[in-house]
C-alpha cells in the first residue's frame, strides 16, 4: 500500500481517537452536557467506509457519530462547537453530539433513535435513483439496530427497489449493555441482510485497510446499479455506551482482549511519522476547543427558529 | 364530482406541473387505492412516479423523508391514520424535528395523505380521528380538507410548502358529491373560513363535522336561531383569529370535534377562547366530541359515541336560552 496513503488512514483514525478523548474530557469538565457516546475503538470503521465515498455521495449515522462527521469532511472546530452548544456549530447548537448535521458534506445527521436512519437513507438514495445520479447513500447503524422492525422494512424495500445503499453494520457486540447472543436469535447478521436478496459481507472492523478494501468492492457494486450491499464491520467499542454507562454487563478482561487488536496500534508508520500526525491532531483540537470556547449563545429571541422554513413560496 | 374525484384531479394535476412529484403508498398503484383514490394514476404516469409500496409504513414514510431530502416532492399516502401509528417515529423524530435539529439546514418539502375519521362500522382500529393529535406536535402542518374545493386545491399549496405537511381526508367524506368549477385549483392553506354566517353563536369545527353542523345550524334557523359555522380547514398552525373575531360579534361558541374530549384539539381552542375572548363569551364554551370509548362495532353504539345534528342543536339551544 502507498506510504502516504497509510500516513493518511493513521491520522484519520487518530483524529477520531484523540478528539473523543477531549470530548470525554470535557464533559467532565461540564462544557459538553447531554448524552455523549464515543467511537473510540471501532475508528477503523467510519474511516475505512469514508475512503470510498466521493463527494457526491451521502452518509446517515447514529448518535455515535462524531468520528463519521470529522472523516467525513465536517471541520472539528464547528463539531466542537456544536457539541458546546454554540451557534457556530455545524447545527447551530440546536442538535448537539447525537445530531451533527452538514449540507456541504451532504451529511444527514446523527439520529438518536435506533434505527431511525434507515428509513432516511433508502429514501435519500430514491431520490438519487429517481434523478439518474450515480451517487451513493452510505447508512451507519449498529447490531442492536438490526433488531428493529425499520431494519427489516428498509432491507426489504432497499433490495425490491434497487437502491443505492450501502448499509454498514458496526457490530459492537452490544446494544448499549446487551449482548448480541441474548438480544437476537440469530446472531449471523451478514446472512439476515442476505436473506433479503442483497449482497452482503462481514469483514474485520478493527483492520482499517480491510474496511477500506471491502468498501470500495461494496462501493463499487452500489454504484454500477446491482442495489444494496450490506457490509457488517465487526468491531467492539473499548469505552463506556455513554458516559453514564457504569459498564456491569462485560469484563475488565474482554475489553482487554479487544484493545490488543486496537485498529491504530495496527497501522505500522514511524515513530517519526507518529509523532508528526500526533502533533497535527494535537494542534487541530486545540483549536477545535478555542474555537468553541469563543463562540456565542444564540440569543434567546431565536429559540422558536427553524421549527419552520423562513423561506416561504410566493 | 365527488371528494374522492376532486382528489384525484389535485394529485394528477401535481404529477403534471412538477417531475419531482411522485406518489407512494400501499396499494396506490395497480389496486387504485383503498378509496379509490388514486385509480387510474398508475395507468397515467407509470411505475416511476406511481410507486406500490410493501405493508412497510415507517420505510416508506421514511423514505419519503429522505426523497424529500434528496430534491424530490413525494406524495405519501398511508391508507388509514390508524396506520400511521407504525410510521410515528418517522413523522415525530424525523420529519417534525430534522429542519429545527439541523439548525435550519435541512427542511424537509414531504406531504403525506392519509384517510381519518368515523362513521363507517370498521371498529376501534379503524376510526380514529387523531389529526388533532398530531396538531400537537410543532415543526409539521395539519390540514383537513373538507369540501371539494379544497380536496382539490389544498394539495398543491402543501406541495409548495418547504415543511411537512399531513392532511387528513375524512373517509366518510369521499363519496360525497358536489359541483366544482371547471378552473378549481390551488386554495390558501393558511386560514379558517366562515362557512355560514350567524349572530348567535359560534360553532368552531373541521372536516366531517362541518357538514353536520351546517345541518344543524339549518334547523336552528327553523327556530329563529342564526349560528356562524367555521371550517378551520388547517389544525397547525392554528388560526384562532377568524374565531376570536366571529366571538366578539356572536358570543357564544361551541367546539365540534371528532376527536376525543380529553388533551384534545377542543381542549386547545377552549383554552384560547379562554385566554383571548374570555370578557366577550356569554356563556361557558361548550364541546360537542366524540365519548371517551374505543370505537364500538354496532352501529347504535358507533352513532352514539360520534358527535351528531341532535347534539348540536340541543346543545346550541341549551347556551341560548340559558342566557337571553
Amino acid at each position: 500500500m502507498n506510504r502516504d496513503h497509510t500516513i493518511h488512514l493513521m491520522k484519520q483514525m487518530l483524529r477520531i481517537r484523540r478528539f473523543e478523548e477531549k470530548s470525554a474530557e470535557l464533559y467532565s469538565a461540564s462544557k459538553i452536557r447531554g448524552f455523549l457516546h464515543l467511537y473510540v475503538g471501532e475508528e477503523a470503521v467510519a474511516v475505512g467506509v469514508m475512503e470510498a465515498l466521493g463527494p457526491e455521495d451521502a452518509v446517515v449515522a447514529t448518535y455515535r457519530e462524531h468520528g463519521h462527521a470529522l472523516v467525513r469532511g465536517i471541520p472539528a472546530r464547528s463539531i466542537m462547537a456544536e457539541m458546546y452548544g454554540k451557534q457556530e456549530g455545524c447545527s447551530r447548537g440546536r442538535g448537539g453530539s447525537m445530531h451533527l448535521f452538514d449540507v456541504k458534506t451532504r451529511f444527514y445527521g446523527g439520529n438518536a433513535i435506533v434505527g431511525g436512519g434507515l428509513p432516511i437513507a433508502i429514501g435519500l438514495a430514491l431520490a438519487d435513483q429517481m434523478r439518474n445520479k450515480a451517487a451513493v447513500t452510505s447508512c451507519f447503524f449498529g447490531d442492536g439496530a438490526v433488531a428493529e422492525g425499520e431494519f427489516h422494512e428498509c432491507m426489504n424495500l432497499a433490495a425490491l427497489w434497487k437502491l443505492p445503499v450501502l448499509f454498514v453494520c458496526e457490530n459492537n457486540l452490544y446494544a448499549m449493555g446487551t449482548r448480541l447472543n441474548l438480544a437476537q436469535a440469530m446472531t449471523d447478521l451478514t446472512a439476515r441482510a442476505s436473506s433479503y436478496g442483497m449482497q452482503a459481507e462481514a469483514v474485520d472492523g478493527m483492520d482499517v485497510m480491510a474496511v477500506e478494501s471491502a468498501s470500495r468492492k461494496a462501493v463499487d457494486a452500489v454504484r454500477s446499479g446491482t442495489g444494496p450491499f450490506f457490509l457488517e464491520c465487526k468491531t467492539y467499542r473499548f469505552r463506556a455506551h455513554s458516559m453514564y454507562d457504569p459498564e456491569l454487563y462485560r469484563s475488565k478482561a474482554e475489553v482487554e482482549e479487544w484493545k490488543k487488536r486496537d485498529p491504530i496500534a495496527q497501522v505500522a508508520v514511524t515513530d517519526a511519522e507518529r509523532e508528526q500526525i500526533e502533533r497535527d491532531v494535537a494542534a487541530e483540537i486545540v483549536d477545535a476547543v478555542a474555537f468553541a470556547e469563543a463562540g456565542t449563545w444564540e440569543p434567546v429571541e431565536e429559540l422558536t427558529r427553524f421549527v419552520y422554513s423562513e423561506r416561504r413560496p410566493a | 364530482m365527488t371528494y374522492r374525484d376532486a382528489i384525484r384531479e389535485s394529485i394528477r394535476d401535481a404529477l403534471r406541473r412538477d417531475d419531482r412529484v411522485f406518489l407512494m403508498g400501499e396499494d396506490v398503484g395497480r389496486y387504485g387505492g383503498c378509496f379509490a383514490v388514486t385509480k387510474g394514476l398508475l395507468e397515467e404516469f407509470g411505475r416511476e412516479r406511481i410507486r406500490d409500496t410493501p405493508m412497510s409504513e415507517s420505510a416508506f414514510v421514511g423514505a419519503g423523508i429522505g426523497a424529500a431530502l434528496g430534491g424530490m416532492r413525494p406524495i405519501v399516502e398511508i391508507m388509514t391514520v390508524n396506520f400511521s401509528l407504525l410510521a410515528l417515529d418517522q413523522i415525530m423524530n424525523n420529519a417534525a424535528t430534522i429542519l429545527h435539529m439541523s439548525g435550519g439546514q435541512f427542511n424537509i418539502p414531504l406531504v403525506i395523505r392519509m384517510a381519518t375519521g368515523g362513521g363507517r362500522q370498521v371498529a376501534a382500529q379503524h376510526s380514529h380521528s387523531l389529526e388533532g393529535w398530531y396538531a400537537h406536535i410543532p415543526g409539521i402542518k395539519i390540514l383537513v380538507p373538507a369540501t371539494l374545493e379544497d380536496a382539490r386545491g389544498m394539495l398543491w399549496p402543501a406541495i409548495e410548502d418547504p415543511d411537512p405537511v399531513l392532511i387528513f381526508e375524512h373517509s366518510g367524506l369521499y363519496n360525497m358529491k358536489g359541483d366544482l368549477a371547471a378552473d378549481a385549483g390551488p386554495v390558501e392553506i393558511d386560514r379558517a373560513r366562515i362557512r355560514r354566517a350567524g349572530r348567535d353563536a359560534t360553532i368552531i369545527t373541521y372536516g366531517a363535522t362541518l357538514w353536520k353542523s351546517l345541518e344543524a345550524a339549518e334547523a336552528l334557523a327553523q327556530k329563529g336561531i342564526e349560528v356562524e359555522v367555521i371550517d378551520l380547514r388547517t389544525l397547525r398552525p392554528l388560526d384562532d383569529a377568524t374565531f376570536l373575531e366571529s366571538i366578539k360579534r356572536t358570543h357564544r361558541a361551541i367546539v365540534v370535534d371528532e376527536g376525543w374530549r380529553t388533551g384534545g384539539l377542543s381542549a386547545e381552542i377552549c383554552a384560547r377562547v379562554q385566554e383571548k375572548a374570555f370578557y366577550d363569551l356569554d356563556a361557558p364554551v361548550a364541546r360537542i366530541c366524540s365519548a371517551e370509548v374505543p370505537a364500538p362495532y354496532a352501529k347504535h353504539l358507533e352513532d352514539a359515541s360520534l358527535p351528531q345534528v341532535e347534539a348540536i342543536v340541543k346543545t346550541v339551544e341549551g347556551m341560548i336560552h340559558a342566557h337571553v
